[in-house]
């Protein structure tokens, strides 16, 4: 049998993988698509290490911009631990081959993001995710560590609360298969899909591994949390990185006015530009003032992108933008060893999980720096797993999905078109879940929400063909958005507060006494339960 | 507007909205709202997941870089075992990362200046998309050569000041690697990123001449048989 199952294959899934060969494990990394596909690929922007390389920096400093960032929804331990680890995280992956670029003294270069008190995030051009991820797949390639691609997670096989490994669909042949490991690491991504249409995240970003957690009986927490950047494209959500502000870009609207510090942090600015829109306005990122020059040489990929999605030339032309989901902060809760709450012999990391660095609004740069560092942890975590054994040999979860994947494919109707709905509630999400919330329109999206749930068994799949059914695979994702979707409107009804990246107009403050509290959901006996849990942030 | 998709069994055409859309847009107008069974792979929408190549009308390209024209003819990639209509196994493609060992074999700790980075930088721009590996015309008659982007990869470690063992990079893409490329640049021609794996194949060519390794071509050649 497998020592660790690794389901998930960017960032935090490689690195999990690394550490935990060298520990030598024997263990398989699984995925839905091909590792170098997942999101990581998409970071841009740095990984965050107090080094000091080019401004005086400290892990104090960067611990205080963290936590600040957080608003108090964060574990001082963890973000103590994660801090301290960044510059050998750094070095490790310096070490693997990652082409960080340098400064004139040949040490790793660093750059300054948003709410960063000092130059702190190292990067590889723009395309730092991207590097980092190729260099730890051609690290795996290197170690020999089996990758399987194509696999999509299903459920978690448990057994009195004890994960034992997990059921996929093998979407090449269409079969359903178990894979079982004494520990599993889950390091499946967020859930911005959610808001399809209005996030900057790829197509596969639908928490597959979180709906599996919390149909598996563990622990959900802070998902009322997501992240929104406030410039993508109009038309078409693509990403404009923040550096368009950096360099001195304008937001302006129609009439051609700006109407807010463009520096200022994420969620204010993501906040001043739904006003606008709210209010009617269109608005634009100008950046014709820099010149084309200047354009070309600093953000050639944004320029391209404005003209193939926008048709508009940046250097002569406003280009316009919205405000789209980026990150979700909320996810799989996990303990300070990143075992998941609920469940034995199951650990969570990255994205997907809520390790509680991140709180109530993540740092730009604490994303790769928390797969990469929480990425080893997991897998070392998971070598040293001091695995709850159970003696039950039950086949009973493999067929019963076995029997849903081939109902799907035989006798599920095909009486309502899934996609339609899907875009709506991604538009819906969006207007009334999205960067300000308001009572009333939750709670109708919740009961839309739920009567979607109830007429699942009248859409199914047009496509009926068993092999390479990527229609299957999407309506597969769609159930897991919205089991976590239901989540998300809750937490974000119960939460009568503001704080981070969670926006109320009734109440615009944070309410300390009753809501410095991580929400918690799980389901027992067929229903979704939830309580707060004060925060513990006393640090050791 | 009209396309026309190769798929499994025949070509099939299409109509879509005229409106400016990229090409992996109007796939999805169509799986969604025409025909679920649409087959094709997609991920970030942002040309850097490398999931989205296939083929407009001869030419390697992303679906989501792409424009869509009237009358564009859509395949899959070449040189790929298409599994159903746009959707093609890349397993066998991905091999040859391993075969050619395209990794740092030991990593030695120096002074890295950003000149070094500099120097790679184009070449670890790749996403792994395939695109000159389906344009590569040796794969049509050696369907173990390496390819391009693997040797682009190859040459990326070789040129790394971190790297302190090139010469067993070197002897390992000897066969069915450096020397099997024609040096046509078909694959430069296609690459999304702007890579040209012709002059990095061409680099390790010299490496490997430095290394005491003769162009088996030559060899092969008898110029002594008048």
């Amino acid at each position: 049998m497998l020592d660790i199952l690794i389901i998930g294959s960017g960032g935090a899934g490689l690195s999990a993988a690394l550490s935990a060969k060298q520990e030598g494990a024997n263990l398989l990394v699984v995925g839905k698509s091909y590792p170098t596909a997942s999101q990581t690929s998409m970071a841009q922007g740095g990984m965050n290490a107090a080094l000091g390389n080019v401004t005086p920096d400290s892990t104090q400093a960067h611990m205080e911009d963290t936590l600040k960032s957080a608003h108090s929804l964060s574990n001082q331990n963890m973000v103590k631990q994660l801090c301290e680890d960044a510059p050998k995280s750094i070095a490790w992956l310096d070490k693997l081959g990652v082409s960080f670029d340098r400064t004139e003294e040949s040490k790793v270069a660093q750059r300054q993001l948003g709410g960063a008190s000092s130059k702190r995030a190292c990067y590889a051009q723009d395309y730092t995710g991207l590097k980092i991820l190729h260099t730890l797949y051609d690290n795996c390639l290197k170690e020999g560590i089996e990758m399987r691609e194509e696999y999509f997670l299903l459920n978690l096989i448990v057994e009195e609360k004890t994960v034992l490994g997990a059921i996929f669909l093998d979407i090449v042949t269409g079969e359903v298969k178990e894979i079982r490991a004494k520990a599993t690491i889950i390091a499946t991504g967020g859930y911005a899909s959610l808001y399809k249409n209005y996030t900057t995240n790829s197509e596969g970003a639908t928490g597959d591994g979180i709906a599996a957690v919390l149909r598996a009986g563990g622990s959900l927490s802070d998902m009322e949390f997501v992240q929104f950047h406030p410039t993508a494209l109009k038309g078409s959500s693509t990403l404009i990185s923040e550096s368009a502000r950096g360099e001195g870009g304008y937001l302006v609207n129609a009439k051609e006015e700006r109407f807010i510090d463009e520096l200022l942090p994420r969620d204010v600015v993501a906040r001043a530009i739904a006003e606008q829109i709210t209010n009617g306005e269109e608005v634009f990122l100008d950046l014709r003032h820099l010149g084309e020059e200047k354009l070309l040489k600093l953000m050639p990929q944004e320029v391209r992108l404005c003209k193939l999605h926008e048709n508009v030339d940046p250097a002569k032309e406003l280009v316009p933008i919205k405000p789209v989901a980026h990150y979700s902060m909320g996810g799989i809760d996990v303990n300070e060893n990143l075992e998941v709450t609920g469940l034995k012999n199951c650990y969570a990391v990255g994205e997907c999980s809520n390790a509680k660095v991140h709180g109530a609004n993540r740092l730009g740069g604490n994303s790769l720096l928390e797969i990469v560092s929480l990425g080893r942890k997991a897998g070392t975590n998971a070598v040293g797993c001091d695995c709850h054994r159970t003696d039950i040999e039950n086949q009973n979860q493999l067929t019963n999905n076995q029997e849903y994947i081939q109902g799907l494919l035989e006798e599920y109707p095909w009486e309502q078109n899934f996609y339609q709905i899907q875009d709506e509630l991604g538009k819906k999400f969006y207007q009334h879940a999205g960067i300000v919330r308001d009572n009333t329109q939750l709670n109708n999206l919740l009961n839309e929400l739920r009567v979607i749930k109830a007429d699942l068994d009248n859409m199914g799949i047009g496509d009926k063909n068993k092999e390479n059914n990527t229609n299957l695979v999407e309506f597969l994702q769609f159930q897991n958005m919205l089991e976590i979707g239901e989540v998300v409107l809750d937490a974000a009804l119960v939460r009568d507060e503001s704080r981070g990246a969670h926006f109320k107009t009734a109440f615009p403050s944070k309410d300390d006494k009753l809501y410095k509290a991580h929400s918690v959901y799980w389901i027992e006996e067929n229903v979704l339960q939830n309580k707060l849990v004060k925060v513990i942030n006393e640090c050791k | 507007m009209q396309i026309r998709i190769k798929r499994t069994n025949e070509t099939e055409e299409f109509e879509i909205p005229s409106e400016n859309s990229t090409l992996l847009k109007s796939l999805f107008h169509i799986k969604n709202n025409i025909d679920n069974s649409l087959t094709f792979s997609s991920n970030c929408r942002s040309g850097v997941c490398g999931t989205c190549a296939m083929r407009v009308n001869g030419k390697e390209v992303l679906a989501c870089s792409y424009k869509v024209q009237d009358g564009d003819l859509i395949e899959p990639l070449n040189y790929h075992e298409v599994q159903r209509d746009l959707k093609v196994n890349k397993e066998k493609a991905k091999e040859t990362l391993k075969a050619s060992t395209a990794w740092l074999q030991a990593s030695q700790e120096v002074a890295i200046t950003q000149e070094n980075v500099s120097a790679i930088e184009k070449q670890t721009d790749c996403i792994l998309c395939d695109a000159c590996y389906s344009a590569c015309p040796v794969l049509a008659v050696n369907p173990d050569f390496m390819g391009p982007f693997a040797l682009t990869r190859v040459y990326r470690y070789t040129a790394d000041a971190r790297e302190s063992d090139i010469a067993t990079t070197i002897a390992n893409v000897q066969s069915n690697g450096i020397w099997d490329c024609t040096l046509c640049g078909e694959c430069t021609a296609v690459c999304p990123q702007d890579i040209d794996p012709k002059m990095d194949i061409n680099m390790l060519r010299m490496t490997a001449s430095q290394l005491g390794y003769m162009d088996p071509n030559y060899q092969a050649m008898d110029f002594g048989g008048f």
